[in-house]
């Protein structure tokens, strides 16, 4: 145990102290403090990331370690690693439930991601969220939300994984419903609880199948060896034809597909954007969304070698993902809305990356996963700028709906130009970060699937389309008639929009490849100018389209909706899927299964509780006769009794 | 007639009599709806019951029973009878369904009692018809006051300290009393 | 010729019984106190009664009888006493309407 415990500890500590004396402690003092903690956080998280990707070594338990083999590839670091429950015995020696903290490239990449997008929402929510009710209440789940992010990130095994999962999953039903009082909110915040936690039922049979077999929880002895343990204990196994690993595999990314909100999971986090928007920002677009995506690359040697056609599968479901969000997005009117169907499109490009990678680093074949990671990053803060510019407009004029909002960068200059920059970043023009993660995307889709591959340039397409859609109008087309003028942000919530816009213009220049790859050893990647040069045409394409369109107000909106009348209508419903979850929980759970159960346990459990209360009750009404107190009923019984007795004992 | 013949002895006669009254006037006097009535035929039933002391030749013991109970008790119970407003009038009401259970009790008790009783079959002890001679004032005397085996000098002394202790506990609880209802 | 031991034996018992039937029965505390002198009286009875037919020669039945006696005049002092008492505190000797110690 050493200075990286501090990580999960202060965190911790501040969600306790902000949770339980935050009222006394006043708003200001609440913000400060969150905020000063998680700076603290930040500094570390940053001199691990520095010692690890840049010294190759870090001071773990006052020793040095090296952070890289003898090959020259990435080594994982444990700084501590304590048994918490231990359910070893001589069958199964290894299997214990732990908390630990692991350093290996992409635990450490994510790290930074989660501390810096934290850390901008800390200090941008002190001037959004100034004189909301419940300050203190939001800054302690903020920090509870920031400890249960980084355990799930550096977890060891597991099972400590899932653990912090599901504190994820609590921290962003809190945030989600931060507006109790409002009834959307509470809503939201239950749909969002209770479609995820559906999907973790399935991770929790996925990880009790995987480690039943295996025997243990631990990472790094489930991908150990190009996880040669699954192969030895699960190779070959089947259940109802089906390979029991892939099944395991299938289930786990279902619940990775719960949170990152993949189809057919995706109807809770539009919903979840009730929340206070910098919340939005941290959990529903750049941190928790993508804990499925850190899964699949955390278990991704197993995938790799052990249920390749999983990897398809996930493949086909990002695909699909994308497209369908992409769609949504372009109907929508919220602006929030967008940006949340934009966030599940993105993330599903993350999941196409992983789906088709490959393993080795030789001749760029594990270039998805590398592009993964590397989108994550880029996607985590361009999007977590979006967010915020969202809510700087959003406190401007006080309203999410695009139609009360137009020419709006004479009134927020500094608002404007990030959203712009996190705009192109999207759309993937270059010099921009997202350049440079979705063309690597792309080249990996276009080297393993055709098909995929045209899916997601048409996609890259349309993101761009709907990003600029939204750019134009809400910062051109005409002016509406505003409640008062807006004014631009207070400089607490502009300073961390110009921060995220510095990391979008840099984050393309980092030498990912170098540092994060399937095999661990890294490797240079050369930039394939064919297909950079078609997504930047068709990026461009989808840009010209919505200037076009959106620029000045037109016609062709209206036109264009004509034509695509019925498919529209389709979109801006969502295709109706969360119309369908209704029906099918609604009618049908709820209708035909559980009027059944609930009669059986209205009328059984209830009644047979009431038949033994109701008995209880007889008998004591007729016994508490027996206790009156009244001296000659006792000695009624009492010669009674030696009555008894006595004839018993003398003539029976 | 030889059964009466049998029976009827000056002795038997007598305690036929005195039986008579004991189970009369002791059923009247846990019947009667008087407790003033009940006073007076509970002090019949001591007298008679002294009585049968003195049928079995134990003077002292029959002395004693109607100076403690037929001159202390019973007088004692009437003063307290008096002390509480109109219970001399007042009717106690008992329902049937108490009179019936408590008779069960008491006849189921009986029946028990005395099937075991007849079903042991005493023999009568023919030397206690010779002991017809008084018991010796001055035996009781010594058996009391001495502290030999069968001597009673502790028994008697723990006695007088008994009542001491029900005078003081009685006084008491009249002076506490009083107190209270002054204020 | 004596008086057979049976006879003395049932008498006492009859009393005894009609003692627990007065017990019982009996609503007022007064009552219930004579009852009790019943009850005494025919144990009264037969500890005499038994010194007087098995051990003419002792005077162990008798001394029990006696100390009885004794101890049922102390009883009865202080359980005057207390129904004073408690005649005074509530206006009432019934024991049905006497429940002020029950809770």
């Amino acid at each position: 145990m050493d200075y990286t415990v501090l990580l999960l500890a202060i965190p911790f500590l501040m969600f306790l102290l902000l949770g339980l004396v935050g009222q006394k402690l006043g708003p200001k003092m609440a913000g400060i403090l969150g905020t000063a903690g998680l700076s603290v956080v930040t500094v570390l998280a940053y001199y691990v990331a520095y010692s690890y990707f840049l010294n190759k070594g870090l001071t773990l338990n006052g020793v040095l370690e090296s952070a890289v083999n003898g090959d020259g590839s990435w080594k994982a670091l444990t700084s501590f690693n304590f048994t918490w429950l231990d359910l070893s015995n001589a069958n199964r020696p290894d299997l214990r439930i732990e908390i630990g903290m692991l350093f290996d490239p992409i635990s450490v990449m994510m790290l930074v991601v989660i501390t810096t997008v934290s850390l901008m929402v800390h200090i941008y929510s002190i001037g959004y969220m100034h004189g909301e009710e419940g300050f203190e209440r939001y800054y302690s789940i903020l920090s509870l939300f920031s400890f249960a992010m980084l355990g799930l990130v550096v977890a060891t095994n597991i099972f400590q994984m899932y653990i912090f999962w599901e504190l994820v999953g609590v921290s962003s039903f809190l945030l989600i419903g931060f507006y109790y009082k409002k009834p959307s909110a509470v809503k939201a915040a239950k749909k969002a609880f209770i479609v995820t936690r559906f999907a973790d039922m399935f991770f929790l049979v996925g990880i009790l199948i995987l480690s039943y077999y295996t025997k243990t929880f631990s990472f790094e002895q489930i991908n150990g060896d190009h996880a040669a343990l699954v192969h030895t204990t699960m190779g070959g196994l089947t259940f109802m034809g089906c390979s029991v690993t892939a099944i395991a595999l299938t289930l786990i990314f279902l619940g990775g597909a719960g949170k990152s909100a993949m189809f057919p999971f995706q109807i809770w986090l539009p919903d979840a954007m009730e929340g206070p928007t910098p919340s939005s920002a941290l959990i529903h677009a750049a941190t928790m969304v993508v804990a499925g995506v850190y899964l699949v690359a955390r278990l991704f040697p197993v995938y790799f070698f052990e249920a390749t056609s999983v990897l398809t599968f996930i493949a086909y479901v990002g695909a699909f993902t994308s497209l369908f969000a992409a769609l949504i997005a372009c109907t929508q009117t919220d602006i929030k809305r967008v940006l949340a169907f934009s966030t599940i499109s993105q993330i599903a490009y993350m999941m196409v990356a992983l789906g088709v990678s490959g393993y080795a680093s030789a001749h760029e074949a594990g270039l998805g996963f590398t592009a993964s990671m590397w989108h994550l990053f880029t996607h985590a803060m361009f999007k977590a700028l979006l967010f915020m510019c969202a809510g700087a407009i959003i406190h401007a004029v006080h309203s999410n709906e695009m139609d009360d909002m137009g020419n709006m960068r004479k009134y927020l200059p500094i608002t404007h130009w990030t959203f712009l920059i996190a705009c192109f970043a999207i759309a993937g023009i270059p010099p921009f970060s997202g350049f440079f993660s979705k063309d690597e995307i792309l080249t990996a889709a276009f080297e393993s699937n055709m098909i995929i591959y045209v899916c997601q340039a048409f996609v890259a397409g349309l993101t761009a389309f709907y990003m600029f859609r939204l750019y134009f109008r809400i910062f051109w087309y005409n002016e509406p008639t505003f409640h008062h003028t807006p004014h631009e942000a207070p400089k607490s919530m502009t300073i961390p929009l110009i921060v995220l816009a510095a990391f979008t213009c840099v984050g393309g220049f980092i030498p990912f490849s170098e540092f994060i790859t399937a095999e661990s050893i890294g490797y240079e990647i050369e930039m394939n100018t064919t297909i950079a040069t078609i997504s930047v045409v068709v990026a461009l394409i989808g840009i010209a389209i919505a200037t076009f369109m959106y620029k000045k107000q037109n016609e062709w909106p209206d036109k264009v909706t004509a034509i695509f009348k019925n498919f529209y209508v389709w979109a801006y419903h969502r295709f109706y899927i969360d119309e369908v979850y209704l029906f099918i929980t609604n009618k049908i759970i709820f209708g035909i299964i559980c009027t059944f159960i609930a009669w059986f346990d209205r009328h059984i459990i209830d009644g047979f509780m009431n038949l033994l209360a109701w008995t209880t009750n007889l008998v004591s009404d007729e016994t508490k006769e027996v206790q009156s107190g009244s001296v000659q009923q006792y000695a009624w019984v009492f010669i009674m009794g030696v009555v008894t007795i006595v004839a018993l004992a003398l003539y029976l | 007639m030889e059964f009466l013949t049998a029976y009827l002895t000056a002795n038997n006669i007598i305690f036929f009599i005195l039986a008579a009254i004991i189970l009369v006037f002791g059923f009247l006097s846990v019947t009667t709806t008087k407790i003033l009535r009940a006073a007076t035929y509970l002090f019949f039933v001591l007298f008679a019951i002294a009585g049968l002391y003195l049928l079995l030749t134990y003077e002292f013991i029959a002395a004693v029973q109607l100076s403690v109970y037929a001159g202390g008790i019973v007088v004692l119970l009437v003063f307290a009878i008096l002390l509480v407003k109109n219970l001399g009038e007042e009717t106690e009401k008992v329902s049937c369904q108490k009179k019936l259970v408590s008779a069960i009790a008491a006849i189921s008790g009986v029946v028990i009692s005395l099937v075991t009783l007849f079903g042991f079959g005493f023999q009568n002890n023919e030397s206690a018809d010779e002991l017809t001679a008084n018991v010796n004032m001055e035996t009781i005397g010594h058996t009391l006051m001495g502290v030999e085996k069968y001597q009673y000098l502790l028994p008697f002394e723990a006695a007088s300290v008994f009542l001491l202790a029900c005078i003081i506990g009685s006084v008491v609880v009249a002076t506490n009393l009083k107190k209270e209802d002054k204020k | 010729m004596n008086v057979p031991v049976e006879f003395y034996l049932v008498l006492s018992t009859l009393l005894f019984f009609i003692g627990v039937y007065g017990f019982i029965v009996r609503k007022n505390l007064i009552g219930i106190l004579m009852s009790i002198e019943l009850i005494l009286n025919a144990v009264n009875i037969n500890f005499v009664v038994f010194n007087r037919f098995l051990f003419p020669e002792k005077l162990e039945g008798y001394m029990y009888g006696l100390f009885v006696i004794i101890v049922a005049a102390a009883e009865t002092a202080v359980a005057i006493a207390i129904i004073i008492n408690v005649y005074r505190n509530m206006k009432n000797i019934d024991v049905d309407s006497i429940k002020e110690l029950k809770n």
